[in-house]
């Protein structure tokens, strides 16, 4: 559904990716791991279209998204949370999900103007569904509770929902369950098989080895800027060239998060 | 009925004003609401007060067709300005949007044949009467309530409070500003023409960088969170140096005082203040 050719990225003469190349399949939960600066939120901003490759190509459903505007990435089908959450703060959990969910009803360009029953209607159809992204990630009963006064791992699952109100077909997670304790790991991981059952791709960048290896159907390793191994969990966990250039100092990476 | 003709005689002037500051507090409420620091309101005026006034004078328009394109035409500037200027933020866009302004008011200097350079245009006909003020500003306050309510008013909060969160939604966050741009700029054209035509007299300066510094006060003193907030600044902007007429030359000075305070101790404006009153001081 998504794949990358030969992608490579610089910043100055600084090459932080190099002939990248990743195929995402329809259905299923791909990993993304690597140590810290490999790279790989640097993927997932040229996915989004916030950075534009140096050279290769990447395609959604055959299609070039070279160019295109983010919003446009978006709407197309790929939605995304980011590492440093950037939820709206001062809005509510609600509204949150209500920015993102308002592209999908189409109710004409004026149409807010007057009150109207059916711009009501809408309206209620709107906050309803919105509600009930929120019950999907555990959130329900603090729809209106501000978004700032979350903890972190509530705030990093609201990012979830707001990502789900655009209708992806693929969600991009990036560190997911970073700053999580380990009920509320496994209640993601939890939430994260429902995703996937429920027809979403998903390709998900981790620290928590036991969080990606207890997940992902397959499994993809950037070191430096370069794809060292991909394949299925059991596989990666046995590479020798992961294991010396990440997993051999096991748990570190996750040490020296923030 | 009399108090109210002495009463008329006697304000007239500060009532219009009241209604042309709050179209001014509006539009820039609109840009300000998208988290956009922009400067080029006064020179929108400008513009507005300028093409309503030639048409009035020259053409045989009728008054409201002269005033809508009076709205028209700085609409259609900011329509061609936005694009480039909109990609700034910050401090590059308030400068961008500022020199936006000295061209205006050096272009309405220079082109005398046209607007009569320093001089200024005079004898404008006085066809603003109190009912269009009233109209057009309620009318103005509709829209924006409007607007605040529905998903557009949503997505302007949510680009002032993260751009690049807004646009992964799938929001076109350029669309968006360049819609509160223009519309800005319309409701400030808007004001001009109405201006225009009540003071008889207009000269390039008064569309220059004070201008530009008062209309952002009325928006920030009155706050961005409603458009209530920028109708509270644009009514006590045009209020206070009235009230503070014993002051006499200081009067400006207490301007300035006022906008610090505001900014320091409740920094989204007069109407959060109310709001977090009316909440009775313990929700944030
Ligand atoms: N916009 C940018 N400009 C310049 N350098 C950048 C930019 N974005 C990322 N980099 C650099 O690219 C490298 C890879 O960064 P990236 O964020 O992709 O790593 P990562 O694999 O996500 O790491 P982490 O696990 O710490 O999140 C780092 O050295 C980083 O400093
Ligand atoms: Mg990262």
């Amino acid at each position: 559904m998504l794949t990358l050719s030969s992608i490579a990225k610089n910043f100055g003469g600084l090459q932080v990716l190099q002939d990248v190349s990743l195929a995402i399949p329809e259905r299923g939960i791909f990993g993304l791991i690597g140590p810290n600066g490999a790279g790989k939120t640097t993927v997932f901003n040229l996915i989004s279209g916030l950075l534009a490759p140096s050279a290769g190509v990447i395609e959604f459903h055959g299609q070039a998204l070279t160019g295109l505007a983010p919003h446009r990435i978006t709407r197309l089908g790929i939605a995304r949370t980011f590492q440093n959450i950037r939820i709206f703060k001062e809005m509510s959990l609600l509204e949150n999900v209500l920015v993102a969910i308002g592209r999908q009803g189409n109710s004409g360009a004026v149409s807010f103007l007057l009150p109207s029953a059916k711009l009501r209607a809408t309206q209620r159809s709107e906050r309803a569904a919105a509600k009930e992204l929120l019950a999907r990630v555990g959130l329900a009963d603090k729809a209106e509770l501000l978004a700032g006064k979350l903890s972190y791992g509530e705030q990093r699952r609201l990012e979830i929902a707001r990502a789900l109100a655009t209708a992806p077909k693929l969600l991009l997670l990036d560190e997911p369950a970073a700053g999580m304790n380990g009920a509320e790991k496994q209640q993601l991981m939890e939430e994260i098989v429902k995703l996937e059952a429920s027809g979403l791709a998903l390709l998900i960048i981790e620290h928590d080895m036991r969080f990606v290896m207890g997940l992902c159907h397959e499994i993809a390793v950037l070191n430096f800027g370069q794809l060292i191994a991909q394949g299925a969990p059991a596989a990666i966990r046995a590479d020798r060239q992961v294991i010396e250039a990440y997993l051999g100092d096991d748990g570190d990476g996750e040490k020296s998060r923030s | 009925m009399e108090w109210l003709e002495t009463f008329w005689a006697t304000y007239s002037t500060l009532v219009l004003s009241i209604g042309t500051n709050v179209l001014l507090a509006l539009s820039i409420y609109l840009t300000l609401a998208c988290g956009l620091l922009t400067v080029a309101n006064a020179a929108f005026m400008g513009i507005g007060a300028y093409t309503a006034a030639l048409l009035s004078l020259h053409s045989g328009l009728p008054f409201y067709l002269s005033l809508m394109l009076g709205a028209l035409l700085p609409a259609a500037v900011a329509l061609l300005l936005g694009p480039p200027t909109l990609r700034l933020s910050g401090v590059y866009l308030a400068m961008a949007t500022l020199a936006f302004g000295e061209i205006v008011r050096i272009f309405l200097l220079n082109a005398e044949n046209l607007t009569g350079g320093a001089l200024g245009l005079n004898g404008i006909p006085q066809h603003s009467q109190w009912f269009d003020v009233l109209v057009l500003v309620v009318a103005a306050i509709y829209l924006l309530l409007r607007c605040a309510g529905s998903r557009i008013g949503r997505t302007m909060v949510a680009i002032c409070q993260d751009e690049v969160a807004t646009e992964l939604m799938g929001l076109n966050v350029r669309a968006y500003k360049l819609f509160a741009f223009v519309l800005g700029a319309g409701l400030a054209g808007l004001a001009g023409g109405l201006n225009a035509h009540f003071t008889f007299f207009i000269s390039p300066n008064e569309y220059g960088f004070d201008r530009g510094v008062e209309i952002l006060a009325m928006g920030v003193l009155g706050g961005t969170g409603s458009p209530w907030g920028a109708v509270i600044g644009g009514v006590l902007i045009t209020l206070l140096p009235e009230l503070l007429r014993g002051l006499g030359n200081y009067r400006p000075l207490i301007n300035g005082v006022i906008l610090i305070v505001i900014i320091l101790y409740s920094p989204k404006g007069i109407w959060d203040l109310t709001r977090y009153l009316r909440r009775g001081g313990a929700a944030s």
